[in-house]
This record gives C-alpha cells, structure tokens and sequence, in this order.
C-alpha cells in the first residue's frame, strides 16, 4: 500500500539524530573550550605569553615603573607583587595611570584580557607573588552570614557595612564595591592596592575571603529590607535629603496653607 | 471667586469631594496592600510592603487634610472676624460659692481639727520619695578601677577578631592589618563586650626602618610590628581606617587622624592623645604575646584623667 498520507522522508530521523548529535556535541565542545578560556591565568605561563608580556610591559608600564620592573621615582618596583596584583590593576583600569592626584581610579580598561594575563605572567616570572585567583575561590557560595561578620571586622571602616564606600584623609576614599567583579575584590584583599592594607592567606583565609565576597553580592543582589538606601551612604545623605526635601515639602505646605484663594 | 460664581462653587466643592473621595480610595488601598503583597521569608517582601502599606496610609490622611484646608479656603466665608477677651475672673456669687465649697469640705473631712491625721499625711508625703533615691544609689557601682585596666597581661597572646586563633609573627606581612583581641575573650562568660571594648587592638607590621620610636618603647615592637588600642582617645570609636601607605590611622567619627609610625600621636582631629601603644613580643612557639597590659588607660579622658 502507497503510504500517500505520510509527509516524512524516510531521511528525516536521520537528519534529525545527526542535527541533535552536532548540536550537542558542538555545544559541549564550546562549553569546554569556554571554560578553558577562564583559566589560563593558573596554568604555567608559557615562554611566549611571559615574552609577549615584556613586550607589552616595555611599552606601556616601564616609563614609570623601569626597564625590568625595578621602579622608579614615578611608580614601585613590580618585583615580586604577583600576578594578581597585574590583574587587578590592569584589570580594573587603575593602571596604567594617566593623572595624578590622591589616588589612581577605576576607569576604562585599556587591555584585552588575554594581554593583561600576559603582563600579568611577565611580572610573576620576575619573583613570585600572589596568584589570580581561580574559579572555584570565586565562587559566590559560601557563608554569607560569616562573610557578613568578617566584613563588618576587617572591611567595614572604610567601605562602608555594605560595600558602598567612604572617605579617607586628604582626597583618598574606599571605593564602592558594588558591581566589582569577584575576582578583582580577592585580588584587593591579597595585593592591598594603594592605601588599602594586604589581608594574607593568615589574616583572612582563602575560605574566608570567599565568604566575604559572598556576603558581598548577596548584599547587591537583595534589595535592603528597610525601603530606599539613597546610596547607603548613611547619615549624611539621610539627613540631606530630610532637611532639602522634607522641610522643602513642609514650608511649602505652610505656604499654601497661608495663602489666599483664587 | 466661587462666592461670586455658581460654576466655581461647584467646581470647588467637586474638587473637596474628589480630595476626601482619594482619601478612602488611599485607606482602601491601604487594606488591600498589606493581604496582597504579604510579608515572607524573602526580605524584599519587607520593604514592598512597607512601601504600599504606607503610600495607602499617606494618601488617606494626606487626602483628608488637604480636602479639609481646601474646603476652608475655596467654600468657607473669608470675612474676618474679632472676638473680645473675656475677663478671667468670676463673679462675686461664683468666687464666694467657692470659698463655701472649701470651707465645707474642710469641715467635713475634719482636716484643720484633726492634727494627728494631717501630721502623719504629711509625714507620709514627705519620705514616700525616699525609696526612688535608694534606686538612683543601685545605678552604681562605680567603676573602680575598671578604667585604667584591661584584660591584657604579660603573656597574654594576641588573637584574631572574631575567630580567636593566636597569631603568629611570621603572619603579620608588611602592609597588612590585624583585627586584635586577647586570646580567651570569646570563652569569656561575663561582660565580654565590656572587655572587648577596652581590648581591642589594631596589629600592624612596618618596615623597621620607618618608624620612630623612643628610647623606652624600642622593645614594646617585634620587628616593625606594633600594636596600639582601636579604642579613640577622643569619644572611643573603633580607629581603623589605615592607610598603608601614609601608615595614618583614621577614626570615621570624627576625622581624628594617626601616625602609626610615631607612636600614633594625633596628625588631625579632635582627640588630644595619642592612641596607647601595647608592648608586644613573641613566645617560644613565635605566637604575638603582650608583655603586659596597656601603661595608660585606653580610650576617652574620663574626669580622673
């Protein structure tokens, strides 16, 4: 009998099976090839990426910083800060700086990550030094609640109890830490950029650095339970907004009710 | 203008009418906010419904009051009005029904002729105050001593807030900062916060070379490590807002600033002393120990100071 009624090929499981196949499988492949991407910073440098990192130090740090990273008057010696200390600085836009002043800020990042990692390999050959951190210290699930302790203790002064940064002396502050990425809050902690102090391995362990920064972007990702923050940047900004807009509000009200009708 | 125009009267009586009319609709919302956005285990909860709870709550009252002052200024007659004091005092009929009143209580109650019973009254006024006193005395005790000392002793080791595990030297990079406690304040039962304040401690290591030390505290430092009281000697903030690289120490109450590497004395702000150092060194097994307790009170001046 002449199945007219079917509208499938006899082909069409086939194609089928052989799309799903290399659907999933392709997939796969860039999921691996993704991850392995993250963390070639971990890995042994290679030659290559520690030459091509001189290259790019020789270029664009070594004004300041000197030839072979030994510093100048105009920037520290690099020996033996690390990679992660590279990878923050670069990585955050703090470096290279392009205007004095109290202290260098986060702008615009002016490298690729694959170039950063290769400045970054560069520095680590000259001495060694903190690392960049892996995924796996980066992950965001830890003890919240503990983080929430350890933050308040060592963090909190300066940033703020929930991250949103404060003023030093003389032009410096703490910045903001929220939208920072994981990575480069580890790094901070280990490097101690700038004014902020080093808080080592013994100070504040790598289980309790992940806990930090899982309070941190549990803060950023819950809305505060106690209404609008207006920046979380505590009284002086809470009673801006009362004298300006509250008494604002009041005197006006007071106007209109002495006012006469039309 | 709406006692001059019919049309403006009831415009101004629709727009009063529409103010009370958003008033129920605000308390109306009001109810229905705190069953429809209820309050769960998620803290965002919290805040919505907060948030339309009190817009409901705002807008009832806010409708009502706003209604009321329109309704005075547009429908009510503006024509003004004086009234004349009255005098104060009664009439004669009043004032002498008074005294009568008095005088008739007074007789009847037997006040003026029943002495003892008065006496004894104003005895019993006179001490019932007495016990209020007593409790003022149980504000007490005084603090004693409690002021000038703090947990620290020789050979007490310094430990992280707030884990409490012992630091050793050889932790301490430079550049880094401790939050400090006395090891054993967590195991304590009694007043832990009470010593904690006094206690606390900031450890910071330096290079030796950058500091500046007195003949008599050269050996209260461990190889550029020095420890000084968190506690402000201006209004007793926790100072720890250290700069690793000017090594200044600032308090976030009121912008008292710290030299560390000169014995923390004042660089800015209101505080008059310098922040007490604690002679620190290490014990055989390289563990941070005091050498002894603070050699001055910590914290604020107090009045024997």
């Amino acid at each position: 009998m002449k199945n007219k009624g079917s509208r499938r090929s006899p082909f069409a499981a086939v194609l089928v099976m052989a799309a799903g196949l290399a659907l999933t499988g392709g997939g796969y492949a860039a999921a691996t090839a993704a991850v392995e991407q993250v963390k070639p910073a971990s890995a042994v440098a290679s030659a290559a990426q520690v030459e091509e990192g001189r290259k790019l130090f020789l270029a664009n740090c070594a004004s300041c910083h000197g030839k072979a990273a030994e510093g100048s008057a105009a920037g520290p010696s690099l020996i033996g800060v690390g990679a992660a200390s590279v990878d923050f600085q670069v990585g955050t836009g703090r470096m290279p700086g392009q205007a004095s002043g109290p202290q260098l800020q986060a702008k615009k990042v002016q490298f690729t990550q694959e170039q950063i990692d290769s400045l970054a390999a560069y520095v680590a050959s000259l001495a060694p030094g903190p690392a960049v951190p892996t995924e796996e210290m980066l992950a965001a699930d830890g003890d919240a609640t503990r983080g929430g302790e350890l933050f308040r203790i060592n963090c909190a002064m300066c940033h703020n109890a929930v991250g949103a940064g404060g003023a030093l002396t003389e032009g410096k502050f703490a910045p903001s830490l929220t939208g920072v990425e994981s990575k480069h809050i580890y790094e901070a902690m280990v490097t101690g950029p700038q004014n902020m102090p080093v808080f080592n391995d013994a100070n504040l362990t790598p289980e309790d650095k992940k806990d930090i920064i899982t309070y941190l972007k549990y803060v950023e990702e819950n809305p505060s339970a106690g209404g609008y923050e207006l920046a979380n940047l505590g009284p002086v900004v809470e009673g801006l907004f009362a004298w300006v807009f509250v008494l604002g509000l009041i005197i006006a009200i007071t106007i209109w009710l002495g006012a006469k009708s039309n | 203008m709406t006692d001059k125009s019919v049309k403006h009267e009831k415009a101004a009586a629709r727009q009063v009418a529409a103010l009370f009319f958003t008033s129920i609709v605000g308390s109306a919302f009001a109810v229905y906010a705190y069953f429809a956005f209820p309050i769960t285990e998620e803290l965002g909860t919290v805040r919505l419904n907060t948030l339309l709870l009190g817009l409901g709550i705002t807008l009832g009252l806010l409708g009502i009051g706003i209604g009321a002052v329109h309704w005075a200024k547009t429908l009510m007659p503006d024509a003004e009005v004086s009234e004349e004091r009255h005098i104060a005092r009664g009439s004669e009929e009043v004032r002498a029904r008074a005294v009568e009143i008095i005088k008739l209580a007074d007789s009847e109650s037997g006040f003026s002729r029943r002495k003892l019973i008065r006496r004894s009254l104003y005895g019993a006024l006179a001490l019932f105050p007495l016990p209020a006193i007593m409790i003022f005395g149980d504000l007490g005790p005084n603090p004693g001593d409690t002021l000038r000392h703090t947990m620290w002793k020789k050979g007490t080791r310094l430990a992280k807030d707030p884990s409490g595990l012992p630091i050793k030297a050889s932790d301490v990079t430079i550049g880094s900062v401790f939050h400090v406690i006395p090891e054993g304040l967590s195991e304590l039962e009694h007043h832990k916060l009470e010593e904690k304040a006094k206690a606390a401690v900031l450890l910071v290591r330096l290079d030796p070379a950058d500091i500046k030390e007195s003949e008599e505290r050269k050996s209260w430092s461990y190889d550029g490590i020095v420890a000084y009281s968190k506690i402000c000697t201006h209004v007793g903030c926790p100072v720890a807002l250290y700069e690793q690289h000017t090594h200044h120490l600032l308090c976030p109450c009121h912008q008292s600033t710290f030299d560390v590497t000169d014995a923390c004395k004042v660089v800015f702000g209101p505080a008059s002393r310098p922040l007490p150092q604690l002679p620190i060194t290490v014990d055989a097994e390289g563990y941070l120990i005091a050498q002894s307790d603070f050699t001055e009170p910590v914290g604020p001046s107090f009045w024997e100071r």
